[in-house]
């Protein structure tokens, strides 16, 4: 019999996802639209980005509310605790198979280095994603704004930035879900809320 | 039953006024029936006779368009301090006018201008008829230096060709507004032929339809030149001499007014400067382009092709028996005559773009020029991406070779035209042309004649298509892109930040490298 914990709650389940097809999708029109290649066209990328960003915004202000108001954001507290037997684990006991030192609860969901990951995530990819995003949105208010000095160039660079760090967690992130109790131990949690320990 | 009598009894009182309409037919376009003019019933002789009639009603007229560009060809430029228009400028076409005034001057709005002894005083040499004729049959054969023919002329006299004679009294009893058709008569045809010069005017445009220009759409808003060029005093505004690249204006404003002072020719003057009510993100692009780079795909539209360089220096080629060659390309139009040497043609061109301030400043007559790996500049677009008065403007570039005065290092204006001994047109010989030409321009010449790169720019602002045919997005954002090579201005997909491009690629490389890299020790050391 394996033991089953519940990690992830519904609204939880479907930030996750809806916010992961957001990303890529993000990702996918974002570099179009930077010149990287060529696929839907980039009046249609420019159209749908945009799109899809104030659609990330709105599951945004739903995300707070929800982390606020039942008190999930503590996950995102760094911890030290067992960061570094987190570290030696992935770097050596992962493949002396060495059973996972870290047992996820609903009352701590994230190892430690989830924690740093997820955190470093919101304080400095996501405002920068977000604070150069808005202002290559509002290009036109600058001025008005007071902002008259900005150039584009250096927001643009600033969004580009951001999406290349958006890019190198989307790949670590993805090969980092094998690495949980079994393979597709953290991708079923995600899907169904209950993690299976063994 | 008696408001029923009424309607009946007022609708046979306007049947009345129609049957009265019917039997004297009255003109609604305009106040003055010229035909019933005693002064306009008469036959004309020649052009100033016409011009003494009009005169005795319109009492100003003359001396409204002595003050005009169209009369003078002179234009002091406020801003360089140059005098310009066409008495004094060159190109890169038939290059100036010195010394070939007979036949320049069929495109002056004036009758007689054939040497410098012209007398810009006259009021009877002011030709009213080249703008204001309705008929189409008003011609003001080159060499003639703007006069008329009223009878059946040979010209040149013994050449056998015969220049048929104009009915003055029928196209004067007939004048109106001016037209595109009048307008066009001289500005489709500048630089010696239809569409050669400018590349967005030419006879297409005298009724296009609209997908070629969406304002003169003869079929449409049908608007003529002067919709735009709208001054006042006979004096027509929006010239190129001092174009307005940037209409400051914080909104639309009003055209023809004597008061107002901006420039009514300018897309702003109507349309403001946020026009389009759909996509705010437009009127943000007319922050740094002019509405012409969109909304003109492309020039020399409408099936008349225009010339995109001249070399003269290959001109002066005889065949065997010694007489003027022209050689033609695959579609019958000229791409080379002995008088003139070698041309490029071109229809749907795409304009050559550059920020541009409104500042043009010539090479003048009087200026130096230096051979060398670059072209001369003939006119010197001002303008930068910093300065707050550009935009990125699109132009027609035409290159070309002419001659110069490699001792004196000045630009030459040869005596081309003309049925004598020293235009080049019919001797084919550069001494004695430019000797003539430079004499009559009063230029020192060292004798010496050479071939010197030169460039002119025209800012395209015709033949503006319909909305849904303005320039797609990947037109300039893309890496090749139309603005390839223009500055100051950041262009999603064309530009990148050359750092956190190899940057952002590298780290997103190690991140898959050292995955891939994990993975692959978590598979070699799997338990079987």
């Amino acid at each position: 019999m394996s033991e089953r914990v519940y990690i992830f709650k519904a609204f939880e389940r479907f930030w996750h996802w809806s916010q992961a097809a957001l990303v890529l999708f993000l990702m996918f029109t974002g570099f179009e639209v930077h010149g990287t290649y060529v696929a839907l066209g980039f009046e249609k990328a420019v159209g749908l980005h945009t799109i899809a960003a104030w659609t990330l915004v709105g599951l945004w202000v739903f995300a707070i509310f929800w982390h606020l108001t039942t008190g999930e954001w503590r996950h995102y507290i760094p911890t030290a605790d067992k960061l570094l037997v987190m570290a030696r684990f992935y770097s050596s006991g992962i493949f002396r198979h060495e059973p996972h030192p870290f047992r996820p609860s609903s009352q701590n969901k994230h190892n430690p280095l989830q924690r740093l990951t997820y955190l470093a995530i919101l304080v400095f990819v996501s405002p920068l994603i977000w604070v150069s995003g808005w202002l290559y949105l509002f290009y036109g208010q600058w001025a008005a704004w007071g902002l008259g000095t900005l150039s584009l160039d250096g927001v643009a660079a600033a969004h580009t930035a951001g999406a290349f760090l958006m890019l190198a967690f989307f790949i670590t992130h993805l090969y980092m879900v094998t690495t949980g109790h079994t393979l597709f131990a953290q991708t079923k949690a995600m899907l169904t809320g209950w993690e299976e320990l063994h | 039953m008696r408001s029923l009598l009424v309607l009946a009894v007022t609708a046979l009182i306007a049947q009345a006024a129609v049957a009265a309409d019917d039997a004297k037919p009255l003109k609604l376009n305009t106040t003055a029936d010229h035909a019933k003019f005693k002064e306009l019933q008469k036959g004309f002789a020649s052009g100033p006779e016409v011009t003494q009639a009009c005169l005795v009603c319109h009492t100003e007229a003359a001396g409204q368009i002595h003050r005009t560009k169209h009369w003078k060809w002179e234009y002091l430029n406020p801003e360089s301090k140059q005098t310009l228009g066409k008495k004094t400028i060159l190109n890169n076409f038939c290059i100036s006018i010195a010394s070939n005034y007979a036949s320049c001057t069929s495109c002056h709005v004036g009758y007689g201008w054939k040497d410098s002894s012209f007398d810009f005083k006259s009021e009877q040499n002011v030709d009213c008829l080249v703008c204001h004729d309705t008929t189409g049959n008003y011609k003001k054969p080159p060499g003639l230096a703007g006069n008329v023919v009223t009878q059946d002329t040979e010209f040149p006299a013994g050449s056998g060709k015969v220049l048929k004679g104009i009915d003055l009294s029928q196209i004067a009893q007939k004048v109106g507004k001016s037209s595109r058709d009048t307008c066009g008569a001289c500005h489709f045809f500048g630089g010696g032929g239809d569409g050669v010069k400018h590349g967005d005017l030419d006879s297409s445009m005298a009724a296009p339809d609209k997908a070629l220009d969406v304002h003169m759409d003869a079929s449409g808003l049908d608007f003529t030149c002067a919709t735009c060029h709208k001054g006042s005093s006979h004096d027509v505004v929006g010239s190129r001499y001092s174009p307005t690249a940037k209409d400051g204006k914080a909104s639309a404003h009003l055209r023809g007014s004597p008061d107002n002072t901006a420039n009514p020719a300018t897309c702003v003057s109507c349309h403001s400067q946020a026009p389009h009510k759909q996509d705010a993100r437009l009127n943000q692009h007319a922050t740094k382009l002019a509405c012409q780079t969109c909304h003109i795909p492309a020039f020399a539209r409408g099936g008349v092709a225009t010339k995109m360089s001249w070399d003269w220096s290959t001109a002066g080629q005889r065949d065997a028996k010694g007489q003027q060659i022209t050689r033609k390309d695959a579609k019958g139009r000229i791409t080379y005559e002995s008088r003139k040497g070698d041309f490029t043609l071109a229809e749907n061109v795409k304009p050559e773009y550059m920020w541009f301030n409104g500042e043009v400043k010539y090479t003048l007559l009087t200026d130096k020029v230096e051979k060398s790996d670059k072209p001369t500049p003939i006119n010197r677009m001002g303008g930068s991406p910093s300065d707050g008065k550009s935009l990125i403007w699109p132009m027609k570039v035409f290159r070309g070779k002419q001659p110069y005065d490699p001792v004196n290092k000045t630009l030459i204006t040869p005596h081309t035209a003309g049925n004598d001994d020293t235009g080049y047109w019919k001797n084919l010989d550069w001494d004695k042309a430019v000797a003539a030409g430079m004499k009559d321009s009063g230029t020192p010449f060292s004798g010496k004649v050479d071939f010197i790169s030169t460039e002119m720019s025209w800012p395209i602002t015709h033949m503006v298509a319909p909305k849904d045919k303005a320039l797609g997005c990947t037109e300039c954002h893309a890496a090749q892109g139309r603005l390839a090579g223009i500055e100051g201005v950041y262009l999603p997909a064309r530009d990148a930040n050359a750092w956190i491009e190899r940057g952002g690629w590298a780290l997103a490389l190690l991140s898959l490298l050292g995955v891939m890299g994990h993975g692959a020790m978590r598979m070699a050391t799997r338990k079987h």
